[in-house]
């Protein structure tokens, strides 16, 4: 162990450390950005090697299922395209009010879809990779969805991949408004036990609350961020923290994160 | 197989190692941690003659691994290398052909690496994500590290009888020892 050639190698290593470890932030994510180039390729593959795998499992579902599938989808077209009258009649309900009233109108979102292609390998981080950029128009901090509701927000965005920030990440910080009480809080990072990873803390909330478990959360608008209406999650529980200052709740995450396959990026 | 090129061949496993443990999400949603197969490979070329295969492992794995990650840039590197140099340094020691030992030791260096490393990721960088479920996952992280020691044992065993030359079989004749009938 205390060759001098290992001690030198040992030197460099610890040398090579502490400079890239500060570096500015820029450089940095300049170097990670380059260094995950080598990857593309193969997830390029994995993801070519996913769509073969779903076609093929496509030929060989029998009709019969296909006929089934079908006629549910074509049910559920029915019942939304009901409800599509019912919003629209809404919305431009919505904005004749906002007319007589002198509101500023909402622009509608526009949504950018993108698939998860990567995970951080470190357990202690709650983000993932999309396969989507700046060549499609991506920018930092722009809010991502899944089906069931809010997901997270773009953190470092590179030429062809993302990375996004899950909604629990101690950088993703959502002000939300529970939407039976109007009550305004702020969901933090993960509250969960070993297991649950749905688990958020949301916090800020008043000393007299009306919360109940079921109620649910939705972005507030506030902060600037994320626009106000995505949903986000469900109550499940709530404490009064601080001596009885304030009340910190535990909020269940609609959207699965470690489930994700698609998301998608609202666009400005 | 040439130490050097068996150096290569671990780095680049440790290459493929960040990118199975990115991409590969069967792992995280049965056992809440990612397949880890960075420690595996590290203890495997640090109990090797050369020291070249685990600082390829370290540095390349390292690398890789924080460009994937929130982590710092260079936070991975260095605990990973320094549980390699302890392994080196102390092969002569250590037991590497019993599977009980490769399992004893990956899953040491599993636990190990991640405490060390989220120690600087701690004092580098942004506060991560801590709690129970990240316990958990440590745990998880060890035990699936010290199971699949032993596999990557097997994998470089049987890559090195690939590209090793035929082991000659020695006869147990021996010309002087031959019994001569006849007339001389």
């Amino acid at each position: 162990m205390s060759s001098k050639p290992q001690w030198l190698a040992f030197g460099g290593v610890l040398l090579l450390t502490l400079t890239l470890l500060s570096l500015p932030p820029t450089a940095a994510t300049r170097i990670k950005q380059v260094v995950g180039g080598v990857y593309l390729p193969l997830f390029g593959a994995v993801g070519a090697a996913r769509e073969l795998t779903a076609l093929a499992a496509d030929a060989v579902t029998p009709r019969r299922v296909l006929r089934r599938r079908l006629t549910a989808l074509e049910a559920e077209n029915r019942r939304l395209r009901i409800e599509l009258e019912q919003a629209r009649t809404a919305r431009e309900e919505n904005r004749r009010l906002r007319e007589l009233l002198g509101w500023r109108q909402t622009s509608p979102w526009r949504l950018k879809a993108a698939r998860v292609i990567a995970r951080d390998p470190a357990a202690w981080w709650r983000t993932v990779f999309i396969n989507a950029g700046l060549r499609d128009g991506l920018k930092p901090n722009l809010p991502v969805l899944a089906a069931e509701g809010l997901v997270g927000r773009l953190g470092t965005v590179g030429e062809v991949t993302s990375e996004v920030l899950l909604v629990g990440e101690p950088k993703c910080r959502v002000a939300v408004v529970v939407r039976e009480t109007g009550e305004n809080g702020v969901l933090t990072q993960l509250a969960g036990g070993l297991w649950d990873h749905r688990l958020v803390t949301l916090t800020h909330l008043p000393r007299s609350t009306r919360l109940q478990p079921g109620q649910t959360v939705y972005t507030s608008g506030l902060g600037g961020i994320f626009p106000a209406g995505l949903p986000v999650g469900t109550v499940v529980d709530w404490r009064t923290v601080g001596y009885g200052l304030y009340t910190e709740a535990r909020v269940r995450l609609l959207a699965d994160t470690s489930r994700l396959r698609e998301v998608m990026v609202v666009m400005p | 197989m040439s130490e050097t090129a068996r150096s290569l061949i671990f780095g680049g496993l440790a290459v493929l190692a960040v990118f199975l443990a990115a991409a590969w999400d069967l792992p995280r949603r049965w056992l809440g941690a990612p397949l880890d197969l960075l420690p595996p490979l590290l203890v495997c070329a640090a109990l090797g003659r050369r020291p070249g295969g685990w600082r390829l492992v370290a540095v390349l794995g390292g690398l890789a691994r924080d460009s994937w990650s929130a982590n710092p840039l260079g936070a991975s590197i260095l605990p990973l290398y320094l549980t390699g140099w302890f392994l080196h340094a102390r092969r002569d020691l250590l037991s590497r052909e019993l599977v009980f030992a490769q399992l004893t030791l990956g899953t040491i260096a599993s636990a190990v690496i991640p405490l060390f490393t989220l120690g600087l990721v701690m004092t580098f960088g942004p506060p991560p994500v801590l709690g129970w479920w990240l316990a958990g996952q440590w745990v998880a992280l060890a035990v699936t590290g010290g199971l699949l020691t032993p596999v990557v044992f097997r994998g470089m065993g049987r890559l090195d009888r690939w590209f090793a030359h035929p082991v000659v079989e020695t006869s147990a004749f021996r010309p002087d020892r031959e019994i001569l009938r006849g007339r001389y």
